[in-house]
């Protein structure tokens, strides 16, 4: 039987109120606009507050400082994948949404005059990378929860309307491919709803839970990227993901670089110190890239620990137990809560982790999504927008700099708000019609899984998709395991489209919410791996054994075939994929063009 | 309170254990695992009064870095505080 579904119309429904969400629910509520926010967690649990390392600006408050010289380090940083009119945008306009954010009452750090204090954060330099600059704006180390926090209230204040705990099916689109609106449950009811809208804002967040080992909360499902697949609107470089060398193994909670700082040694299963093998000089405390490439060839070889062979120890025990205890002070809490070992007896496990999504929703600098047309291969999906690690603007390209997600959430959630503004003031005309078959995909879905006999297990099926993305398209790369990947991807796929949930209970259902998350994810580690597998050359964080560092090639990186940005498209029937590519915007919009070279420190 | 409602206010507090800072996901998974089907009416507002915390104050508490003033939760923490296997 058909779920039931209720209208509701709004000018602008936006999914996900974290900080992109927030942002753009703030110049829409503002402009007088009938603005609401679905959200499967309180406002203020969204995945942002994890954020604590700043939001990069170049106010100068301590030192000299430009946009262009971070709109430098940005595009170094990205490898050269990002697009230079989307960073030129965004470095230029860092200033006014940090001074915005102030002006809604974010409490940051201060200098004694009164300014905002500023930090160095890790590749953020001046005068085109010449030396370290104080750029990152923090509040303690609570920068994402005081983030969120203001501009919160700042929504209460607009009258922007939040539907807390509702989760989006699916996107609405129709015959033309605009976007009309999302289709929604009502956690605490199980009932659907519409939410017709003249503006939808993608503002989901990151779809980190695909890999066994992720930094990630449990709510980043990727439930916009799966959306957005679903309704024929193609991923955008989908095999960049960064990766943190050592988060707890089977856990995912980092164990912050400062323990190798203070002494801490990798050991493989013999009790070797392997990184005297890979960095004879700075070893263990060599970059994350190198080190995170040693673990994972460490436990390729058969030398990782454990029943399974898949991590490598983290060893403090040499350390004393004063010094442990006094300038690491929370790693013994964690590797107790989440290894179950006393670190200050026994080595902790750990493993590569995944920790942010470059890739993501195609848009413009706009904030609007764009799809390859018949005209130009970067064409306005109407009445659809993203923001935030959900999309691919795209600043990002092959690697983030740290504290510039904080960055991309604030001008990307206000571009998107205020493009959308503008589109909606520009026209008179009430709401489009929906089309007849605009609940038919969510309706199946929840058929199909109300409905499922001798499905599969859910979490089953979830730890396995996770388990091949660990094992086969991890922080480094082997063309064979990729080839594999592909195809085990693809079998668990099967298997998510075959889950079923025995309570059929509809208030507060966990288990149909998380059946729900799975089809989402499995779109993303699909193209994930898809993605990877295709991509054959190095670049940034995707890293493969065969495109080394070679003088034709520094870095792995191939510039005459791949200085492309990746499109996967899900085919309609729902079964199969394809791959097409766009060029790399290199063109800024007001200066000249930061030419390619080799991307080294 | 008759079982049914105690059934969905357990329901309801499952899902507000998905937080935003993962380290409490995984503490909060763990003390679910453990748990029969439904919770009794002692630990489900014990329960409730800590889950209302922002999610940094409350994995002070579940950390250890600070105590909680209120006697009435000390259970509950030092049940959300055993680690796996106890």
């Amino acid at each position: 039987m058909k779920a039931k579904v209720t209208v509701r119309k709004f000018d602008a429904v936006i999914v996900g109120a974290g900080g992109a969400g927030l942002r753009a629910a703030i110049s829409l509520s503002e402009a007088g606009l009938k603005t609401a926010v679905l959200t499967k967690v309180f406002p203020t649990r969204s995945h942002t507050v994890a954020a604590q390392g700043g939001v990069a600006a170049s106010l100068g408050n301590s030192e000299e400082d430009h946009w262009h010289w971070h709109m430098y380090d940005t595009v170094k940083g990205s490898d050269w994948l990002g697009d230079q009119d989307a960073i030129e945008f965004m470095c230029k306009k860092a200033n006014e949404c940090v001074i915005e954010l102030e002006h809604y009452g974010m409490p940051f750090d201060r200098l004694d005059n009164g300014r905002i204090y500023q930090r160095p954060f890790g590749g953020h330099m001046s005068n085109f990378g010449e030396k370290p600059v104080r750029r990152s704006c923090a509040a303690a180390d609570r920068t994402g929860h005081a983030m969120l926090h203001a501009m919160y209230q700042r929504n209460l204040k607009a009258n922007t309307q939040f539907f807390v705990e509702w989760m989006a099916l699916d996107l609405i689109r129709d015959a033309e491919g605009e976007v009309l609106g999302v289709t929604a449950m009502e956690m605490e009811t199980g009932e659907i709803f519409a939410f017709h809208a003249k503006a939808t804002i993608f503002a989901t967040g990151g779809s980190g839970r695909i890999y066994r080992s992720s930094t990630n909360a449990f709510i980043n499902t990727g439930d916009g990227l799966g959306m957005a697949a679903r309704a024929g609107i193609p991923l955008e470089d989908m095999e960049f993901w960064q990766f943190h060398p050592t988060g707890v193994a089977g856990a995912g909670v980092l164990i912050t670089e400062g323990v190798r700082g203070e002494g801490g040694i990798l050991r493989n299963s013999a009790g070797e110190r392997f990184m005297e093998r890979y960095a004879p000089n700075a070893k263990d405390l060599a970059s994350r890239d190198v080190v995170s490439r040693a673990m994972v060839t460490e436990i390729n070889e058969g030398r990782g620990c454990g029943p399974n062979r898949d991590f490598v120890l983290l060893d403090i025990t040499h350390l004393p137990p004063e010094t442990i205890m006094k300038r690491l002070p929370g790693i013994h809490e964690i590797a107790l809560q989440f290894a179950g070992v006393d670190a200050l007896k026994e080595p902790i496990p750990v493993v590569p982790t995944c920790h942010y999504q470059m890739g993501g929703i195609p848009t413009n600098y706009h904030g609007q999504v764009v799809v390859p047309g018949k005209r130009t291969q970067n064409e306005i999906v109407p009445g659809f927008y993203a923001a935030g690690e959900c999309a691919c603007a795209s600043v990002h390209g092959a690697n983030r700099l740290g504290t510039n997600s904080l960055l991309d959430l604030l001008v990307f959630g206000k571009s998107a708000g205020e493009t959308a503004v503008d589109e909606l003031k520009k026209s008179t005309q009430a709401h489009k019609e929906l089309p007849a078959d605009a609940f038919d995909r969510t309706q199946e879905r929840l058929h199909r899984l109300n409905t499922q006999k001798d499905g599969a297990s859910v979490h089953e099926t979830h730890l396995a998709m996770q388990r091949t993305m660990q094992k086969h398209a991890g922080v480094f790369r082997f063309a064979d395991l990729l080839q594999e990947g592909v195809q085990r991807i693809i079998e668990v796929q099967r298997d998510v489209q075959r889950t079923e949930i025995r309570d059929k209970s509809k208030v507060f259902n966990t288990a149909r919410i998380e059946a729900l998350e799975l089809d989402n994810l499995i779109e993303v580690a699909v193209a994930t791996m898809v993605s990877a597998e295709a991509r054959k050359e190095s670049r940034g964080a995707h890293v493969r054994d065969d495109a080394p560092d070679t003088p034709e090639h520094p870095n792995g990186r191939d510039d005459t075939h791949w200085l492309k940005h990746t499109l996967w498209y899900k085919d309609p029937d729902g079964t199969g994929c394809r791959l097409d590519y766009k060029s790399v915007t290199l063109r800024p919009l007001t200066v000249d063009t930061i030419a390619l070279k080799k991307r080294a420190y | 309170m008759t079982a049914e409602p105690q059934r969905i206010r357990t329901e309801k507090l499952r899902w507000h254990s998905r937080r935003a800072l993962l380290e409490l996901d995984l503490v909060l998974q763990r003390f679910w695992q453990r748990q029969p089907d439904i919770l009794g009416e002692g630990q489900a507002a014990q329960l409730e009064r800590l889950l209302a915390l922002e999610d940094h104050d409350l994995w002070d508490l579940l950390s250890g870095r600070r105590a909680s003033t209120d006697p009435a939760l000390r259970d509950m923490v030092a049940r959300l505080r055993q680690p796996a296997g106890n």
